[in-house]
């Protein structure tokens, strides 16, 4: 049988549970998909491994119904380890790398009966807006296949935009769910920093890095959310607090639209957005203007930090424990400096440099201790206006999916900074550590518009509320790309 | 950027370019550090770093051993190894 190809994960589980289709159907169907799809969204497809557990799920279903994520297909961002599955980052360095062990979110999502249909492709180490920056080849968008999926979890993004999965894990450093998602038309929540565990997730900058899920509407986001997040004793930075609860309001609520973000916009994406928020004023909500002052600020302060902390986590690539090893070495300067600079492409690079830069003598304080304090105020900033509202509206991209090519050229000629600049919306929440999600609200030219609901920390309940009740007035998210 | 900032860096990060790679990095570098220079203009005196989103603290575990060590199976991925021990070239004549 042929099962509806964009179903959210709600209406598989119904099928599974009422026994219309099982779950190695379903499993079998998806991986045909992927086979047969040429967006390179994923980096590797586990075949056998998923017909397998859906084998088994569907003995746990005929034993004890359906229940959790039983029976459902998910792909992975090939940023978390998956034991005895290789995971490479999209990294030349990791092309060969098998973890011994699974990230604490694959093993929960495994523990949860979810098959795991992949890892998906990324800019290699996360590091990346249009996921060209991968060793494996660029992603195409399902909207126009000349246009990139956005980045870094650009083959999460296409994957379930194009039906190949319902669901995928992803993460988010500077914005690498909620730009994707938008450019792809889904749905990308990412959590307050600490809400899900970092183990097993290959570190690129540790004070934002978080993980999150992508699915096709808000309400699939809350369950996988249910099935990622929680303690960890082995992340310490993850956050020792209960589950998101399901209780907050859904009406009354003061949404904040901020100012800054208003001025540099294209105005037919400024006009979705504030389509959107006349859609929230129907819904009983009160639109109030806020400030966020040191917004300016806030790229120029996510490269310095995220730039540091990744200088100081790639320096574990050695060419001795794990990844890439250059031939014949001289020495041991000699092994490191091959090692390294064969492993990494061009963008990983700049990074790193950056990053050694902002944190050298003579730069640390006037760059590194610079972008820390300007956090401070950015972070404070968000904490001032939720004095005032509930959350914040706020588009999440500065325009629809771009060419491939058309901010970065093979050849590296093109100015790093103007795809760093393509972050504009989502870096301040991931300074500032807070929740923020992206859901389709609109489409431009044939192409999806994505607008952000930002919330204050550990507040995705609200924000998932929101969105829920934003998707029940309207189809935005129910549209899908031209086949 | 001068040539000689580059070589500082590349030597503190490992990292070994061509001269065509070497060229490209120091513009793009260069654009790089003229973003990040806008911080310079905003007023954070007497502004606290801020060190982790939440202004967490380190929790601290019982100081007890709570993994075993499988050498074996985590030196599996390794590239060179002999005897339990990681391969480099001498460092030592």
């Amino acid at each position: 049988m042929t099962f509806p190809r964009f179903a959210t994960i709600a209406e598989m589980r119904s099928a599974l549970a009422s026994k219309t289709i099982s779950a190695v159907e379903l499993a079998r169907e998806h991986l045909d998909r992927i086979a047969a799809s040429d967006l390179n969204s994923f980096v590797t497809v586990c075949e056998d491994d998923a017909v397998a557990t859906a084998r088994e799920a569907d003995g746990h279903i005929g034993r004890h119904g359906q229940s959790g994520l039983v029976g459902v297909p998910v792909a992975h961002k090939d940023v978390f380890c998956t034991a005895g599955v290789r995971t490479t980052c999209a990294s030349r360095m990791l092309a060969g790398f098998v973890p011994p062990y699974d990230a604490t979110v694959v093993a929960r999502f495994r523990d949860s009966g979810a098959i795991m249909l992949g890892k998906t492709n990324m800019d290699e180490f996360a590091m990346g807006s249009s996921n060209e920056n991968s060793h494996f080849g660029s992603v195409s968008n399902p909207w126009d296949v000349t246009r990139v999926p956005g980045g870094s979890s650009g083959g999460s993004a296409a994957a379930v935009a194009a039906g190949l999965v319902p669901a995928a894990t992803a993460t988010d450093t500077g914005g690498s769910i909620r730009q994707p998602a938008a450019f792809c038309g889904i749905s990308g929540l990412k959590p307050t920093y600490g809400r899900v565990s970092r183990y097993g997730m290959v570190a690129f900058a540790s004070s934002l890095d978080q993980g999150g899920p992508m699915a096709r509407s808000a309400e699939d986001l809350r369950l996988l959310l249910q099935h990622m997040e929680g303690h960890d004793p082995l992340d310490s930075t993850s956050a020792d607090i209960g589950p998101t609860p399901r209780e907050a309001d859904r009406v009354g609520l003061r949404i904040g639209v901020v100012r800054e973000y208003g001025r540099d916009l294209d105005a037919r994406l400024a006009a979705t957005v504030d389509e959107a928020a006349a859609v929230f004023e129907r819904l009983g909500h009160e639109r109030v203007e806020i400030s966020l002052p040191h917004t300016t600020y806030a790229t120029a302060a996510y490269y310095v930090v995220a730039s540091a902390e990744a200088s100081t986590n790639l320096s574990r690539y050695d060419g001795v424990r794990y990844g890439h090893r250059a031939e014949s070495p001289n020495d041991l300067d000699d092994l490191y400096a091959r090692s390294r600079s064969e492993g990494f492409g061009a963008e990983v690079k700049r990074r790193i440099l950056t990053g050694t830069y902002a944190l050298s003598i003579g730069y640390y304080d006037a760059y590194y201790r610079k972008a820390q304090r300007l956090r401070r105020l950015i972070r404070q900033d968000f904490l001032d206006a939720f004095r005032s509202v509930e959350a914040i509206l706020a588009p999440a991209t500065p325009s629809t999916a771009f060419e491939k090519g058309a901010l970065l050229a093979p050849d590296e000629t093109k100015d790093p900074t103007v795809m760093y600049e393509q972050d504009v919306y989502t870096v301040p929440a991931s300074l500032a550590g807070l929740p923020a999600l992206s859901i389709p609200c609109g489409i431009i030219d044939g192409l999806p518009v994505g607008m952000q609901l930002i919330g204050p920390h550990f507040g995705e309940d609200r924000l998932l509320a929101l969105a829920e009740s934003f998707q029940q007035e309207t189809d935005w998210h129910q549209r899908t790309p031209p086949r | 950027m001068e040539a000689d900032l580059i070589d500082k860096l590349m030597r503190l990060a490992a990292l070994r370019l061509e001269a065509r790679e070497r060229e490209l990095l120091k513009d793009n570098l260069s654009k790089i550090v003229h973003l990040i220079d806008t911080m310079q203009s905003a007023d954070t005196d007497g502004v606290e770093p801020l060190d982790h989103p939440l202004d967490g603290v380190q929790p601290l575990r019982p100081d007890h051993v709570t993994e075993v060590v499988d050498r074996n199976r985590f030196q599996e991925v390794a590239p060179e190894v002999r005897d339990g021990l990681y391969l480099v070239p001498r460092v030592v004549e």
